[in-house]
């Protein structure tokens, strides 16, 4: 009988301390990240798909075709072909395909790379309607980088950074990319360049 | 125009319209409440998206189950299998008459009010078990048994209480035991500790007995989702299930309802002055509060834990409330 009266009492007590822990947290903020209005900053290391990396001195890419990442991709998902410049000592890219179909993203490509001239980016917003849009031309798309680089004015792209596609693409903020270009103190570069890419 | 006005029949059909609208805006924004009150619980925002705060996703969720197809299985009992849900709404909405929201508001001020509550409340039990029966289906049969022996369970303890509330009150009509509870909170039959020391453990089992009645978590054995896939409303489709979750919060306002008039002085206000219907409201809403809380604190018992809780704890607790209380009424 006291047993039996002891257990319901702590029973009782138990679930008096189960609704309070439920009351706090419920006047705790949320922790929700509303997905395409806010999204997150990718952690330095998150493993998106390769990206060329730019010479900040030149602002070309780095690649020098040396094609050491066409050898170590254990899915054969990478074409490198380049041209030697009259007087260059080095090649220099002019086509790096990424077959992002069979990539696995193991990262031996960025591994093999003796200058530093691939990376992981930070592109997660990766959706299409068509295999073909996942066979990535990176030298284009660094070129086109480029181009919205050289061709952004100040003061003319706020529209474009203000649109909610552009705001969901997380790889926009911070990427090297635009901080090593030669007109990083602009705002939206990086915006812009995405959304062609979407646009692609 | 004043006098047509105040006329009776005119009276009634206002309230008719009242309390429909009440029961419908009630059962359609609780879910509101529910599912945004489970994201809070649980660190999340709740519906966002459909008007502001999410405010208008009952009317989305409304016009998606309207444009359902309602489909009736073959070799279900069809009369049985449609009237079930009506006979799980009418008796909330027929209950709701004899509540008094406020000092002059009761559709219907009769002296057996509390008995004719009780007389409809066990009524919806039948919507359920007759409409699981009805379906044909071996997980409906099996939540249309365990929700009959889940409600026998827990009616006694229920009425023992009512009983013992009755013996202190002395009367049946609830209009009259919201006024003796007049003056303060301290007169509230909660708090009433001098008639009967286990007032507020009183209340305690009947929040827990209703709870139970309205087949909520964590009582909600008809509808074990993990078990029974919905239980009695598995055949269910557009607003034949739809009507079946409005009655789940139709009966859950009532529930509240009746324990506010009951326990927490219904449209008394605690500090005594300034009663009105907005006390009632508040306090109604409070419990309701207290519903979904709950819901999402507790996980599911088990069937032989929610029949044990009934018949080892709450009937044993109860007869010796209404024990005491009878000899207190005596002695004292």
């Amino acid at each position: 009988m006291k047993g039996a009266l002891i257990e319901v009492l702590q029973g009782a007590k138990s679930l008096a301390i189960g609704l309070r822990i439920t009351l706090g947290q419920f006047f705790k903020p949320t922790v929700t990240v509303r997905y395409p209005y806010q999204t997150l900053k990718m952690p330095a290391r998150f493993r998106g798909h390769i990206e060329l990396v730019r010479d900040p001195e030149t602002g070309k890419a780095k690649c020098f075709v040396c094609k050491l990442c066409e050898k170590a991709c254990p899915s054969d998902c990478i074409t490198v072909d380049g041209v030697k410049p009259e007087g260059a000592k080095r090649k220099t890219v002019t086509q790096y395909r990424l077959d992002f179909t069979k990539c696995s993203l193991c990262g031996s490509c960025v591994e093999a790379c003796r200058d530093g001239a691939i990376r992981f980016s930070r592109e997660y917003n990766l959706a299409g309607t068509s295999k073909e849009a996942f066979v990535m031309e990176l030298f284009q798309r660094l070129e086109a980088e480029a181009g919205a680089d050289a061709g952004s004015q100040p003061g003319k792209d706020k529209p474009i950074s203000a649109q909610p596609a552009a705001t969901g693409t997380v790889v926009v903020a911070g990427t090297p990319a635009t901080a090593a270009s030669p007109v990083a103190s602009q705002p939206a570069p990086g915006a812009a360049a995405t959304l062609e890419r979407q646009a692609k | 125009m004043l006098t047509t006005l105040s006329s009776e029949p005119v009276r009634l059909l206002l309230f008719l319209v009242g309390l429909l609208s009440f029961v419908g805006l009630n059962a359609a924004y609780l879910v509101w409440v529910e599912r945004k009150g489970a994201g809070r619980f649980q660190r999340r925002p709740g519906p966002t998206e459909v008007g502001p705060a999410g405010l208008l996703q009952p009317i989305a969720d409304a016009a998606k189950l309207m444009s359902k197809q309602l489909l009736v299985p073959g070799g279900v009992d069809g009369a049985l299998f449609r009237v079930a849900p009506l006979l799980m709404m009418s008796p909330a909405l027929a209950s709701l008459a004899v509540i008094p929201f406020g000092p002059t508001l009761a559709a219907r001020n009769i002296n057996l009010g509390l008995l004719m509550i009780f007389a409809f409340g066990s009524l919806n039990v039948m919507g359920i078990m007759l409409g699981g029966w009805a379906s044909r289906n071996k997980y409906a049969i099996m939540s249309s048994a365990r929700v009959v022996s889940q409600n026998i369970a827990y009616e006694i303890p229920m009425l023992l209480v009512v009983v013992t509330l009755v013996m202190i009150t002395g009367t049946l009509n609830l209009n009259e035991i919201v006024l003796q509870q007049a003056g303060g909170f301290w007169h509230w039959n909660l708090f009433r500790v001098w008639v009967n020391p286990l007032m507020p453990v009183t209340f305690l089992i009947f929040f827990t007995c209703m709870l139970a009645e309205t087949n909520r978590a964590p009582f909600d054995m008809a509808e074990a989702e993990s078990e029974l896939v919905a239980g009695a409303f598995t055949e269910y489709s557009s607003m034949g299930f739809g009507v079946f979750f409005m009655a789940e919060y139709a009966n859950i306002v009532l529930g509240c309802a009746l324990g506010t008039v009951l326990f927490l002085g219904g449209w008394q206000s605690p500090f005594g002055p300034l009663s009105s219907v907005v006390w009632f409201l508040l306090k109604m809403y409070l419990l309701v509060f207290s519903v979904v809380w709950i819901r999402w604190t507790f996980p599911r018992t088990q069937f032989y834990g929610l029949l044990n809780l009934s018949w080892k704890l709450l009937i044993p607790v109860s007869l010796v409330t209404l024990v005491l209380a009878s000899a207190m009424m005596k002695l004292l």
